[in-house]
Parts: structure tokens; sequence; C-alpha cells
């Protein structure tokens, strides 16, 4: 019993260790040179086309669903004019940067370790490492880079989505134009809100894609070990989103307010 | 008399790989108890084994991917376990692996397959040269038609093939065969053996060949050798083996 928690302890330490190592790994490689531009191209495309849809749908609902629960709250004390305001900063701070990098953990994050998986099982990695190419520099920068650049893309997306439903949802019950409404919100959000919601989103995607290439790129040999990369993926990355999600929350208290 | 010819053939007395009281485990299981082997410049070298002999593990110690615990595994004189990172990869431009599955990348067409060691390893940037090589290992391996199919869509003899093309295009001084001709019907086994011979003409490639097709052993082989139990039991010609007086030597030739 007290072994198994000391190979566990141990585990986790030798794990923690190896993904220092395949950090250093990827930082190396992105500094020497022989950069895949193609392929970065290629896996933007992919990552953003992949779930462009599914977080645009997501965060029309979010926005949707937020303004509808909120507003009687708002109404009991005669404030609904503050809907907008509410809603935004929510959107904008929190709501959008946390489900739109939990959506792409789960999409995403999966994808790549899958793909990576299998690529090791079926020998494709060791084949390119093999063949004296650079799999690190092909497979992980690019992929990394790509989602570090595309996560925050998608969550600003999002969030835009995320207001027009909002928007819509204003009015059902009340009226109130575009214009309105989008000044409100505009008057809203200070440049102290996006400033560390946007920071965070490049966290999220660089752990997104981190996690994932690590899964993959470190996954065993055999068929099922390819599930276990994707779905110790979704995990692993899901839970870095939340830990950086505290921190950045943590430093923002400290550096704006 | 050909084959006759071919044994007499002297062969330059360079050592290109050398492996010596070679001794490597995975746990507790040992894989290779004391393997030693030595092949020589523009030799072809057959290893004949049972699956799960360790056959694989051997020749993944020659490019470094699998570690020895004890002995020494040289390549062209120095010792590759004490490479660091930028001399492993020069010396893997030298030498080819083919890989028992292939492990074409399934995400890349069969050109792209075999434009990407091209660019990537040799940094080859010309279309027209690319096309030229590319062109030429497909004839050779008999799929030009299959230049822009996706690995998803060839047989798995193909894709074999391709694979072998893709080790070939960089024409490494050192080939490693894990298995060529394995899935492949009797006709392509032989014209992939026939390869196998071109290239040691052609290019001077020293080659190991790992198989368990007699046919592509007959026709490749200078020498062969038989790894049992970690060890390498027997060794000679194709002749001399075929009536060896162990038992389980004689087995592979029936
Ligand atoms: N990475 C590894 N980790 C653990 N065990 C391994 C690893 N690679 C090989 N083995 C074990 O080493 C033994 C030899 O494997 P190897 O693939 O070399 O066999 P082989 O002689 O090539 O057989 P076959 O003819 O079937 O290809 C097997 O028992 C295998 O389970
Ligand atoms: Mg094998």
């Amino acid at each position: 019993m007290a072994e198994q928690e000391v190979s566990g302890w141990k585990k986790w330490v030798e794990e923690s260790g190896e993904q220092v190592n395949f950090l250093g790994a990827f930082f190396r490689n992105v500094f020497t040179g022989g950069f895949e531009w193609n392929e970065f191209v290629r896996q933007c495309y992919q990552i953003g086309y992949r779930s462009f849809t599914l977080v645009g749908i997501t965060s029309f609902i979010m926005g949707v669903v937020l303004t509808l629960q909120s507003r009687p709250t708002l109404v009991k004390f005669g404030a609904n004019s503050m809907l907008p305001l509410m809603v935004s900063v929510s959107i904008i701070r929190e709501i959008g940067p946390v489900i739109t990098a939990l959506i792409c953990a789960g999409k995403i994050s999966s994808g790549i370790g899958a793909e990576l998986g299998s690529m090791k099982v079926t020998e494709q990695i060791d084949a390119m490492e093999v063949s004296g190419a650079n799999p690190m520099q092909y497979l992980v920068v690019t992929r990394i880079l790509a989602t570090t650049l595309m996560i925050p893309l998608l969550t600003l997306l999002g969030d835009a989505i995320g207001l027009f439903g909002s928007f819509l949802a204003v009015n059902i019950s009340d009226h109130m134009s575009w214009m309105l409404y989008f000044n409100k919100c505009l008057k809203a959000i200070s440049f102290s809100d996006l400033l560390p919601a946007f920071t965070k989103t490049i966290f999220f995607g660089f752990a997104i894609g981190f996690i994932g290439c690590y899964k993959g790129f470190n996954s065993n040999k055999g068929t099922e070990s390819v599930g276990i990369a994707a779905n110790s993926a979704v995990v692993n990355a899901s839970l870095w989103i939340f830990f950086l999600d505290v921190v950045a929350v943590q430093l923002s208290q400290i550096l704006f307010y | 008399m050909e084959r006759i010819k071919k044994e007499i053939e002297p062969k330059s007395n360079e050592i290109v790989v050398d492996m010596e009281d070679v001794r490597l485990g995975f746990g507790e299981k040992i894989v290779l108890k004391r393997v030693n082997l030595k092949l020589k410049r523009g030799e072809n070298l057959v290893i004949l084994g049972r699956s799960g002999q360790g056959k694989s593990v051997a020749i993944k110690c020659i490019v470094g991917m699998l570690t020895q615990d004890e002995g020494s595994v040289k390549v062209f004189g120095d010792e590759v376990s004490e490479k660091n990172e930028t001399e492993l990869k020069e010396l893997r431009t030298r030498i080819g692996f083919l890989f028992q599955s292939g492990a074409l990348y399934d995400s890349m067409s069969v050109r792209e397959n075999l434009e990407f060691p091209l660019t990537r390893v040799l940094r080859m940037r010309e279309q027209d040269e690319l096309d030229k090589n590319v062109d030429e290992v497909l004839e050779a391996v008999g799929l030009k038609d299959a230049i822009d199919k996706m690995p998803s869509d060839l047989s798995g003899g193909m894709r074999k093939r391709v694979g072998l093309a893709r080790t070939l295009i960089v024409k490494p001084e050192i080939m490693l065969y894990d298995e060529p001709t394995t899935g492949l019907d009797p006709i392509t086994s032989r014209e992939i053996s026939e390869l196998i011979m071109q290239m040691q003409k052609k290019y001077k490639t020293s080659s190991i060949i790992i198989t368990h097709d007699m046919e592509c052993a007959r026709i490749t082989a200078d020498r062969i050798l038989v790894l049992d139990n970690g060890e390498f039991i027997a060794e000679g010609s194709y002749k001399e083996l075929e009536s060896s007086d162990k038992k389980i030597v004689r087995s592979f030739f029936k």
C-alpha cells in the first residue's frame, strides 16, 4: 500500500520532469530555425476551421442564456439597463475565454493527442526521427504555435458571437438598438478587462497544444494507447486551463485593480 | 554460376557496423543476450530468426533508437550511444531504415512522403530535382501510378514499397531492411530482392536484411546470421547453413 503510494508519487514526479524536458525541447526547436511554415499554416487552418462552428454555436447560446438568466434578477432591482454591462463583462473577462478554451481542449487537444499517438504507434514518428528529419520541429512546434495563435482568435470571435446572442436575447423582451447595445458594452469594457483576458487565452492556447502534443508524442505502443493519449490530453488540458485561469485572475487583481 | 562469382568477389574489408557483446533488456526481460555482428562495406547481411527474438531490436540499436545496456555498437567506427543529438542526426542521414510496417506518413500523399526526406534531410529545394528523384525511385519500386494517392488508398504491399522507396531515395550508405518482402506476392518479393541487389551494385550500399523469406535470403545474402535466444547461433553462406548440423538452423531452409 505504502509502496504503491510512493510509486504513484514517483511516477508523477517523473512525468513532470519529462514534461519540463519536452518544454525545453520545444523552445530549443523554436529557436533553432528550419521552421515549417507550410505545416504551421495548415495546422492553423485546420484548428480554426475545425473548431469555429462549435465555438460559435456554444458562445451564441452562452450569450443568450446568460442574458435570459440574469434579466429577472436585474429587473427586481430595477437595474435592467445594466444588463449589457453585466453580460459583456462576464463574457469578455471570464466566460468567453474559459468556455472556448474548454471546448478546444475537448476538440483540439484530444485531436492532436490521437493524431500524434497513432503516428507513434504506427512508427511514423520513429521513421521521421530515424531518417534524420526532425519530428519535434515538424509535428510539435507547428501544432503548439498554431494553437497558441488560434485559441485567442477563436476566443475573440466567440466573444463577439456571444455578445451578439446576448443582444438578440435582450431584444426578446425589450427593444434596444444594436448601436445602443454596442455602445453600452463598449463603455462597460475597459482595457484592464481586455488585456488580461486576451493574455490568458494565449496561455490557454499554449497549454492545449502542449498537452496534446506531449501526450501523443509520448504515448506507448499499442492501439489502446491512442485512446489513452487522447483522453488524458483532454483531462490534463482542462485542468491546466482552470489552473491557469486562477493564476490569471490573481495576477490581474494584483496588476490592475 | 553467378552465385559463385558473387561469393568470391572481394569485398572491402572496412567494417561499417560493429556490434560487440551487446546486451539489451526491457525491464526483467532480456532480449539480446550477447550479440556480435560485423557488417563489411558493400556487403548484404541477412538475419534470420523466429518471431520475437529481437531482430528488430538489434537493428534499432544501430540507428540509436534503442541503447544497449552493455557492450558497444559502433557505426563507421564511432560508438552510437555516445553521440550527441547533432552527431546522431548526421549519422542517421547516412543510414536508411525500412520499418517492418512501412511507416508511411498518412497525412501526406505518396509524393509528399517521398519528398519529405529530400527537403528535410538533404535540403533539396528545386522542384525539378525533387520530381526527378521521386520519379526515379517510384519507377524502381514499380509504383509510378500511385504518386498522388494517399497511403490509406494503398494496399499493404504497395505501402511497403512506398516505404522502401522513401528510404532508398536519399541513397544511404547503410540500409537496414526490416522484413522488406513480408506480405508481398512472390513476384513483387522477387522484384524487391532484386532491387536490394541493384542498390548494392549501383551505390555500394551495405545492407542488413531481416527476413523470413528464404527466397529473398537466397537472392540477396552474401552472409547469413541466425538469431536465437538473444545470440547469433550460426553464421555462413546460404549453402553452408542449408546443410548446417544444427536442427533449428536447417529448419529455416525447408
Ligand atoms: N520498446 C519495447 N519495449 C518493450 N519491449 C520491447 C520493445 N521492443 C521490443 N520489445 C520486445 O522485444 C522482443 C523482440 O522484439 P522484436 O520486435 O525485435 O522481435 P523480432 O525478432 O523483430 O520479431 P518479428 O519477426 O516478429 O518482427 C519482443 O518480445 C518484444 O516484446
Ligand atoms: Mg521485427
